[in-house]
C-alpha cells in the first residue's frame, strides 16, 4: 500500500529527480557509457580531439538511427526485424538509380521514402490488422525484400551514386570553432534525436507508450491501436533508410550493408531500459545504449580482441540487460500476486 | 464424524476480514449448500479449501487429520477437490490428456494413452456419462460437457470433498439436470459436496444442508427442509440499510433524456430499452453473467449492439466503436481497472490524459491544465502527476479512472462496478462524487453487484436476467424485491 500523501502538482527538485533517474536502467546506461568514454580516451587519447571524436560519433550515426526507428516499435510492443534488409534495399536502390547523374537524387530519395512507406505500412497492416505477430511479419517482409535485392545485384556489389550523394555519409562542415570538423551525419543524427524527442512528448509519443503498456485500455481510450502501431513501424522504415543514406556515404553499395544492424539496435534499445512488450523506456537511452555498444566494440578492438567475438559479446549483453530486469520483475509480480488477490 | 470440519476459520486481505471466525461441518455424503451475497465470502472459503490462500487462523480437519495446505497440490492429494467457475481446461488436449494433466499413467517409464483413455473412461462409467468419449478434443464438447469433465477431473484425485463453485452457471436447464445426477451419484458413493450457488432453486434442489454468509460471517447452518426461499433470503440480505449513501439533494433536477436506447440488442443482450435522463442515477441489478456488463459495453461501441436504435440527445446515432461513444459524450468506466482502465506503467498524469489524447490531440493542452485541478478536487493521494499509477491503492487508481473520463466532459457515465475492490474510505468519496455528477447534469448509469449501493444510491433500478431487461424498480425497493426479479424466483413479495 502506498503512503497517503497528499497528491501535489509540484515536482520535486532536479537534482532528486536526476539522482532517481539514475537508479532505473534507463539512466543507468548513461552512466556506463560515461565509463566506456573513459576508457575510449584511456586507450585511444587521439579520439579526445573534438574533431576525431565527431568523426568518430559520425561513424556510429546509421546504428543510432536504426536503434532509434526500432525504439518507436519495441516501445509500442512490437519488435522490427527487416531494418537491415530495408538498408540494404535502399543501398542498392540509391547505388543503382542515382549513379553519375546527380540530378536524379531527388527523385530518387522520394521513391526511397516511398519504398519505405510502403514496407513499413505492410509490416505495420501485417501485425495490427491481420494479427501475425511482429516477430514473423517483419521476418517474413525482411526475406522478401532482400530476396528481391539479392536477385537484383546478382549478390555482387554493384553501383555507385555519385559522389555529391555520398558526402551525406562522408563529408561534413569543416573549421567549426571547438570541433573542427563536424560531420554532416552527426547533424542528420541530431536533428532525428531532437524530432524523436518531441514526438514522444506529443500526444502521439505518449499514446504509443500506452499502447504498449495495454493496448486493450488504449483502444477502450478511443485511440487507434492499428494506427498507432503501424505508424511506429513506418517511423522504423524511414529510421532505416536515413540510415541506408548515411551508410551508401562509406560504406559503398553492397546487398549486405547493414547486416546485423537491427539486432545491434534491439540489443541496444533494451540496454537502454526499454522493456521488450513496450510501454517504458526513453528515447534518449536507447540512442545512449546504442552510442556505449559501439564505443564498449571500439574499446575491444583497441584491447586487441578481434572483431568476430562481437557477436558473443552482444548476446551475453542481450542475456544479461532482458533477464537480470525479467528476473526482477518476476519475483516482484510473484510477490504482489501472493498478497494482492481480490478479495471477492 | 463429519467428513470435514471448519472451525474458527478467519481470513482477511489488506486488514479488511473477509471470513470472520467460520465453523461449518459437511457431513459424510451430504451436498452442503453454501450461500450469499456477492462479497460474503464463498470464494474465499472455496479458495482456503482448494489450497488457493492459506488462511489467517483456524484450522481445516478432514476426518481425524488436520489439515495445512501452503499449495493447491495438498489440497488434491488429502482428497479435497475444487470446480472452480471458470473452467481450467486446455481445449485443444482431449479429455483424457486434461483430466490427468500433470500425472499421466505411465507404463514403463512412458506415458501411456490407452491406460489413460481407459482410466478417463472408467471415471465417466461410474458417473454414469455415457456421451462424453475419452479421447475427445475437450474444444469440441458442450460447455456441459466441459463441466463434467471439471468434475471427473475433481473426483479423479479420489476426492472425498468436491466444493463446486456455480456449476450451472454456464448450463441450459436441461443440462442441469444431468448434473443433479452426477451429483446424486456421488453422493451415493459417500462423497460431500459443498454446493456455492446464487441460483436458490438449485440450492433448495440439491441441498441437506445450507449454510448462509454474510459479510465474511456465518450467519446460520441450518436443514434446507427447515427454510424456504423467502427465509433464506432474508438470512442473506437482512441488514439494516446505513445512511452510508450520498442521497439526492431534495430539489435535485432530472432533466431531458440523453440517451435512449429502443429493443438494443446484439450476442449478449437482447431486447434492452432504457432511457437515461440528465441528473439521474439508474442501476442495474442482475446475477453474474445476466449482461449487465454487456450493455454498457454494447452502450459504449466496445461491443456495439447489432440490433436495434439508439438515441444520444435525441439523434438516432449508431455506435460502432469506442470512440464514436467518446465523441458523443460517453464515458465507460470498466469494471477491471487494471486490465481495461489503466496503463499501469504509466504515470498519473499520461493516464489521465490518455482519452483527450487518443480523441481530441487539440485539447490535450487545455485538458492538462484541467486535469492537475480535478485530481486535486478528487482528492488523488499520490506522490504527484509523475507516479506510476501501479503503485496507487485501488481507490486512488479509481481516481486516476475517474479524472481520465470526466476530462473528455462526459454527458453519460457508465459506471461498471465503480466500487470494486476499493476501501470504505474511498467507496464514500465515491458515492459524494457520483450525486456531485448527477446534480451537475450527467446521467449515470451503474452496474453494481453490492445490493445495499444499487438501493442508496440509484434513482431507479433495472433488473436484467438473462440477458434481458426484466424489471423496473423505484428507489426504495428493497434487497429481497431486486433478489427476486434477478433470479427469477417468487418470493411472496410483490414485484
Amino acid at each position: 500500500m502506498t503512503t497517503t500523501t497528499r497528491f501535489t502538482t509540484e515536482r520535486r527538485p532536479l537534482l532528486a529527480r536526476v539522482g532517481r533517474g539514475l537508479r532505473t536502467p534507463g539512466g543507468a546506461i548513461f552512466v556506463l557509457l560515461a565509463i566506456l568514454l573513459v576508457g575510449l580516451f584511456l586507450y585511444n587519447p587521439s579520439l579526445g580531439d573534438p574533431g576525431q571524436f565527431m568523426r568518430f560519433l559520425g561513424r556510429t550515426a546509421p546504428i543510432l538511427i536504426v536503434a532509434l526507428g526500432q525504439y518507436f516499435v519495441i516501445v509500442s510492443g512490437e519488435i522490427d526485424l527487416s531494418m537491415a534488409a530495408i538498408i540494404a534495399a535502399q543501398v542498392v536502390l540509391a547505388g543503382n538509380l542515382i549513379g553519375q547523374d546527380a540530378s536524379r537524387i531527388l527523385p530518387v530519395v522520394l521513391l526511397m521514402a516511398l519504398l519505405a512507406l510502403v514496407v513499413g505500412l505492410l509490416n505495420g497492416v501485417l501485425t495490427t490488422l491481420f494479427r501475425v505477430p511482429s516477430f514473423i511479419a517483419t521476418l517474413g517482409t525482411a526475406l522478401v525484400v532482400s530476396g528481391i535485392t539479392f536477385y537484383a545485384t546478382g549478390g555482387a556489389p554493384s553501383g555507385n551514386p555519385v559522389d555529391s550523394f555520398r558526402e551525406i555519409g562522408r563529408g561534413g562542415i569543416d573549421k567549426v570553432p571547438v570541433f573542427g570538423f563536424v560531420p554532416y551525419s552527426t547533424i542528420v543524427l541530431a536533428v532525428l534525436v531532437v524530432l524523436a524527442l518531441v514526438l514522444m512528448r506529443r500526444p502521439f509519443g505518449r499514446m504509443l507508450l500506452a499502447v504498449g503498456d495495454n493496448a486493450r485500455m488504449t483502444a477502450l481510450a478511443g485511440a487507434s491501436v492499428w494506427w498507432l502501431r503501424t505508424r511506429a513501424f513506418i517511423l522504423s522504415a524511414f529510421a532505416s533508410t536515413i540510415a541506408a543514406i548515411v551508410l551508401v556515404g562509406y560504406a559503398g553499395v553492397s546487398p549486405v550493408v547493414g547486416q546485423g544492424y537491427q539486432f545491434i539496435a534491439i540489443t541496444a534499445v533494451i540496454l537502454g531500459g526499454v522493456v521488450l512488450g513496450g510501454g517504458r523506456g526513453w528515447v534518449l537511452s536507447a540512442i545512449a545504449a546504442a552510442f556505449a555498444l559501439e564505443v564498449l566494440f571500439s574499446l575491444l578492438d583497441f584491447i586487441g580482441v578481434q572483431s568476430t567475438w562481437r557477436p558473443a559479446v552482444q548476446g551475453v549483453i542481450i542475456l544479461v540487460a532482458l533477464g537480470v530486469p525479467l528476473l526482477r520483475f518476476t519475483r516482484r509480480r510473484s510477490q504482489t500476486l501472493r498478497s494482492n488477490r481480490p478479495n471477492k | 464424524m463429519p467428513a470435514l470440519s471448519i472451525r474458527s476459520l478467519s481470513k482477511s486481505f489488506f486488514g479488511y476480514p473477509v471470513l470472520s471466525d467460520i465453523d461449518i461441518d459437511l457431513e459424510v455424503g451430504e451436498v452442503h449448500g453454501l450461500v450469499g451475497e456477492n462479497g460474503a465470502g464463498k470464494s474465499t472459503l472455496m479458495k482456503i479449501l482448494a489450497g488457493v490462500y492459506a488462511p489467517d487462523s483456524g484450522s481445516i480437519h478432514l476426518g481425524e487429520t488436520d489439515l495445512r495446505f501452503t499449495h493447491p497440490t495438498q489440497a488434491h492429494a488429502a482428497g479435497i477437490s475444487t470446480v472452480f467457475q471458470e473452467f481450467n481446461l486446455l481445449p485443444d488436449r482431449s479429455v483424457a490428456q486434461n483430466i490427468y494433466l500433470g500425472r499421466e499413467p505411465r507404463v514403463r517409464g512412458f506415458v501411456s494413452s490407452a491406460l489413460m483413455n481407459r482410466n478417463a473412461q472408467a471415471l465417466f462409467d461410474s458417473l454414469g456419462v455415457t456421451t462424453i468419449s475419452a479421447s475427445a478434443r475437450v474444444g469440441d464438447l458442450s460447455v456441459a460437457q466441459q463441466q463434467i469433465v471439471e468434475i471427473a477431473k475433481a473426483l479423479s484425485y479420489d476426492a472425498r470433498v468436491i466444493s463446486m463453485d456455480e456449476p450451472t452457471a454456464a448450463l441450459a436447464d436441461h443440462e442441469v439436470a444431468l448434473l443433479y445426477g452426477i451429483i446424486r451419484t456421488l453422493t451415493s458413493r459417500g462423497v460431500t459436496i459443498l454446493y456455492v450457488s446464487h441460483r436458490l432453486r438449485e440450492i433448495f434442489d440439491l441441498c441437506d444442508r445450507i449454510s448462509v454468509l454474510k459479510d465474511g460471517v456465518l450467519v446460520t447452518t441450518r436443514a434446507a427442509a427447515e427454510l424456504d426461499e423467502q427465509e433464506l433470503v432474508r438470512l442473506m440480505v437482512g441488514r439494516p440499510l446505513s445512511t452510508f449513501f450520498a442521497t439526492a439533494d431534495a430539489d435535485a433536477v432530472v432533466g431531458d433524456v440523453v440517451l435512449s436506447l429502443q429493443s438494443a440488442g446484439n450476442a449478449w443482450v437482447d431486447d434492452i430499452s432504457l432511457e437515461l435522463r440528465s441528473g439521474e442515477i439508474v442501476g442495474m441489478a442482475g446475477l453474474q453473467g445476466a449482461g449487465r456488463t454487456e450493455v454498457l459495453e454494447g452502450i459504449a461501441g466496445s461491443a456495439p449492439f447489432t440490433r436495434g436504435t439508439v438515441e444520444v440527445a435525441g439523434k438516432t446515432v449508431r455506435i460502432r466503436s469506442p470512440r464514436r461513444a467518446i465523441q458523443l459524450g460517453i464515458a465507460h468506466i470498466t469494471e477491471d481497472r487494471k486490465a481495461t482502465g489503466l496503463a499501469l506503467g504509466q504515470s498519473v498524469l499520461d493516464n489521465a490524459l490518455s482519452v483527450v489524447r487518443a480523441t481530441t490531440p487539440r485539447r490535450v493542452g487545455a485538458a492538462r491544465r484541467r486535469a492537475l485541478t480535478m485530481l486535486q478536487d478528487l482528492e488523488l493521494s499520490a506522490r504527484g502527476p509523475d507516479q506510476e499509477v501501479r503503485y496507487l491503492s485501488g481507490g486512488n487508481q479509481q481516481k486516476v479512472v475517474l479524472a481520465k473520463w470526466l476530462l473528455t466532459e462526459p454527458r453519460v457515465l457508465l459506471l461498471d462496478e465503480p466500487t470494486r475492490g476499493i476501501d470504505v474510505g474511498a467507496k464514500q468519496a465515491l458515492y459524494v462524487l457520483m450525486r456531485t455528477l448527477a446534480a451537475a447534469g450527467h446521467a449515470i448509469l451503474m452496474v453494481s453487484s453490492e445490493l445495499p449501493e444499487l438501493i442508496g444510491m440509484a434513482d431507479r433500478i433495472l433488473v436484467l436476467r438473462d440477458g434481458r431487461l426484466v424489471a423496473e424498480l423505484p428507489a426504495a425497493s428493497d434487497e429481497e424485491t431486486i433478489l427476486a426479479a434477478a433470479s427469477g424466483i417468487d418470493t411472496g413479495v410483490a414485484a
